[in-house]
């Protein structure tokens, strides 16, 4: 195995993990920011460099229509979208994750409208979370990279058989360029394997049904099914994360703790926001400050427990929202994490913050006050506080 | 062209036992259609609607062929992805047969709600038969108006009341919308004449490439007759040219039928409940702005064919 070191944008990294997994088919309407990842795409199609099938379809209802198709007839297939298009695509995510496909989305997380903003939060893709999807977040363009070529083999694992979204922060990720290491092709081969699925609509000798309709007889079955899905997908995640790391040298799983066991306060997030906190850490720990993160990469299925023990040893957390529950106690990350720890016998004081809503920036400075504040007790716990917003 | 006894013999792929209403037209137009498809293999989907909620109540379905159901308003979107799979690995060589793809969807999943995927699909060039069975009202949510519903008829959201005489517009002309996508087939027929609709899903499916056809589709439940009228108010839609049953190969128009002698549309009208209070007098008018419509669409329609 060796690692081929280039430049790319997370739209250019995520592009060419969907070339590399070489799907049979795509489905996909353009979008900002996440337009490019297709548009490449697409110009790997038009290379004949993929033995993909392009569906440029109309909108991103008919795209997602267009993968539940063509996963139900037994093709790996993929797309990409962002914000809008999502919230376009809802009621398809619903179905794609009912009838238990296998699809691979990469999500660029923008806000909602309105008013109408192009840039980043996860107010997208967190209103979908209870779909029954796969929801994976990325700090940078190498797990984004990373995490789309592990997404095809959890999607696909006989105990799952459920569409995964892998999602970067809309321009902080999407458009800023790293350094990444990649994988050869035939690597990305190998670690995907072949798809076979158990049955699929073009083996016209074995007729069956797809989407039927389920009345108060067998609808809770199904949707229970789901459920045991998700609950596998916890275990199916952490083995192949690790098989990646076995593999690849870098090990990946539900979350990830940076100077977290002696922390004395942390801050628990998702995405990019990750990556300037770990700065800041670093920052802190030289001058005393004994401060921590819990990332968390996988919200769907919600590692509860093992976020439960990460943080029963913290004096004071705060749990950092890129989208809020408009009327709800907090942000989707906090009411999460607050009530993964309500049955610890031991639990920090915890708090909820908002943040960076339609791309406002978050800095170090901001991360370091924080910090700062937690230490010095003035964020109140159980409180939601809005970080950098004029009030 | 397969006759009768041929079609008789080839065994239903579209099965008895489904809960459809005696006298409902759709799911014969579900049926004749899979028998003119014959010995080649089809998969199907249907619009979230009556001919889907009837025919696949788990753990039961009466498609005898594969068959998808996603949503309401993307049947051409959802077989277009179908068709999209099939390409790729018929390319790769992992499917070997060669299977055609026929979409169904009622006249709201086609005419309203399903009509930019519907677009989008003839468009983009997928190699699918699009069957719009037009009962003309959303017969399966309790018979709303649609816009492919008559002008005149009564429905739950288009009632007879005592301002307003049912429904005010006339209804959307669809298969012109269609055929302006120059697709190589489009073509309109009836339930009650088997042997126009599915001489036209044989020829459909072995032109190639997209094809549209809308079949009008008496519902006995929301047009309020007789189960036993079906077939008998489908032929009289032709007879009265409410429904011309003519076809668009390759852009070039055909009329299939003439009538020989050109009924009132009273005649059609007064079978059905729908149009009950159009027999008061003070409503006469809405009847001759009917019939002024039917001879102008008649008349326009003609003159396409004779070109």
């Amino acid at each position: 195995m060796q690692k081929i070191i280039l430049a790319k944008t997370g739209n250019e990294a995520m592009a060419l993990a969907m070339k590399q997994i070489n799907p049979d088919v795509v489905a996909a309407y353009p979008i900002t920011p996440a337009t490019e990842i297709v548009q490449i795409f697409s110009q790997y199609v038009a290379d004949g460099e993929v033995k993909t099938e392009f569906v440029a379809v109309e909108s991103e209802h008919s795209a997602m229509s267009a993968c539940i198709g063509s996963c139900a007839a037994g093709a790996r297939t993929m797309t990409g979208t962002s914000s809008q298009g999502l919230a376009l695509m809802y009621e398809m995510i619903y179905i794609a994750a009912g009838l238990r496909l296998p699809i691979v989305m990469a999500d660029v997380n923008r806000a909602l409208a309105a008013p109408i903003n192009i840039h980043c939060d996860h107010s997208d893709t967190m209103g979908c979370r209870d779909a029954g999807w796969i929801h994976i977040f990325s700090e940078n363009a190498q797990e984004a990279y990373d995490s789309m070529i592990q997404a095809m083999r959890i999607a696909e694992h006989k105990d799952v058989r459920l569409p995964v979204m892998v999602t970067t922060d809309g321009f902080i990720i999407s458009h800023g360029m790293e350094r990444i290491d990649t994988l050869s092709d035939a690597d990305v081969q190998s670690f995907i394997g072949k798809y076979d699925p158990m049955m699929h609509l073009l083996d016209i000798k074995k007729p069956f049904t797809v989407g039927a309709i389920n009345l108060t007889d067998y609808y809770f079955e199904h949707r229970r099914a789901m459920v045991d899905a998700q609950n596998n997908a916890l275990k199916v995640i952490k083995e192949v994360g690790a098989e990646f790391g076995k593999k690849f040298d870098t090990n990946y799983g539900l979350i990830e703790k940076y100077q977290l066991d002696d922390a004395e306060v942390a801050i628990v997030a998702l995405g990019s926001t990750c990556g300037t906190a770990k700065v800041v850490i670093d920052k802190l720990r030289k001058q005393g400050v004994k401060a921590g993160l819990l990332k968390i990469r996988v919200f769907r299925p919600f590692p509860a427990e093992e976020i439960a023990r990460a943080l029963e040893n913290i004096k004071t957390v705060a749990v950092l929202d890129r989208s809020d529950s408009i009327g709800s106690f907090g942000g989707p990350v906090f009411t999460e994490v607050r009530s993964a720890l309500y049955g610890s016998a031991k639990k920090p004081q915890i708090a909820g913050v908002v943040y960076g809503l339609g791309g406002r920036e978050i800095d170090m400075e901001q991360i370091e006050g924080l910090f700062m504040d937690l230490k010095a007790g003035k964020i109140k716990a159980d409180s939601v506080s809005y970080l950098g917003v004029r009030d | 062209m397969a006759n009768l006894k041929e079609l008789a013999a080839r065994g239903d792929k579209f099965t008895g036992g489904h809960r459809a209403c005696a006298g409902c037209g759709a799911t014969v137009v579900a049926r004749q259609a899979l028998l003119a498809a014959g010995d080649k293999p089809v998969v199907t989907t249907c619009a979230t609607g009556c001919l889907e909620v009837v025919s696949t109540i788990f753990p039961y379905t009466a498609w005898d062929v594969p068959f998808i159901h996603s949503a309401f308003e993307n049947s051409a979107a959802t077989i277009s992805g179908v068709e999209a799979a099939y390409k790729s690995l018929k390319r790769q060589g992992t499917v070997k047969e060669d299977i055609r793809f026929m979409a169904f969807g009622g006249d709201g999943g086609t005419y309203d709600i399903g009509l930019q995927a519907l677009s989008g699909a003839m468009e983009r060039g997928h190699n699918m038969l699009y069957i719009c069975y037009d009962n003309q009202a959303y017969m399966n949510t309790g018979i709303q108006r649609s816009s492919a519903t008559p002008k005149g008829s009564a429905t739950t959201t288009s009632p007879n009341g005592k301002k307003i005489p049912g429904k005010v517009q006339f209804r959307k002309n669809l298969t012109e919308i269609i055929a302006a996508h120059g697709i190589p087939y489009v073509a309109q027929s009836v339930v009650g004449n088997w042997s126009d609709f599915t001489k036209k899903v044989e020829k459909a499916l072995a032109k190639g490439g997209p094809a549209f056809i809308a079949v009008l589709q008496p519902c006995r439940l929301g047009w309020g007759y007789p189960p036993e009228l079906t077939a008998e108010l489908g032929r009289l839609a032709v007879e009265t040219n409410f429904w011309p049953l003519y076809e668009v190969e390759d852009g070039k128009y055909k009329l299939n039928s003439t009538p020989k002698e050109r009924k009132p549309i009273s005649e059609w009208l007064f079978l059905q409940e729908r149009f009950r209070h159009l027999k008061r007098p003070e409503n006469q008018a809405i009847i001759d702005e009917i019939q002024k419509d039917i001879d102008l669409r008649w008349e326009n329609l003609g003159k396409k064919c004779s070109l």
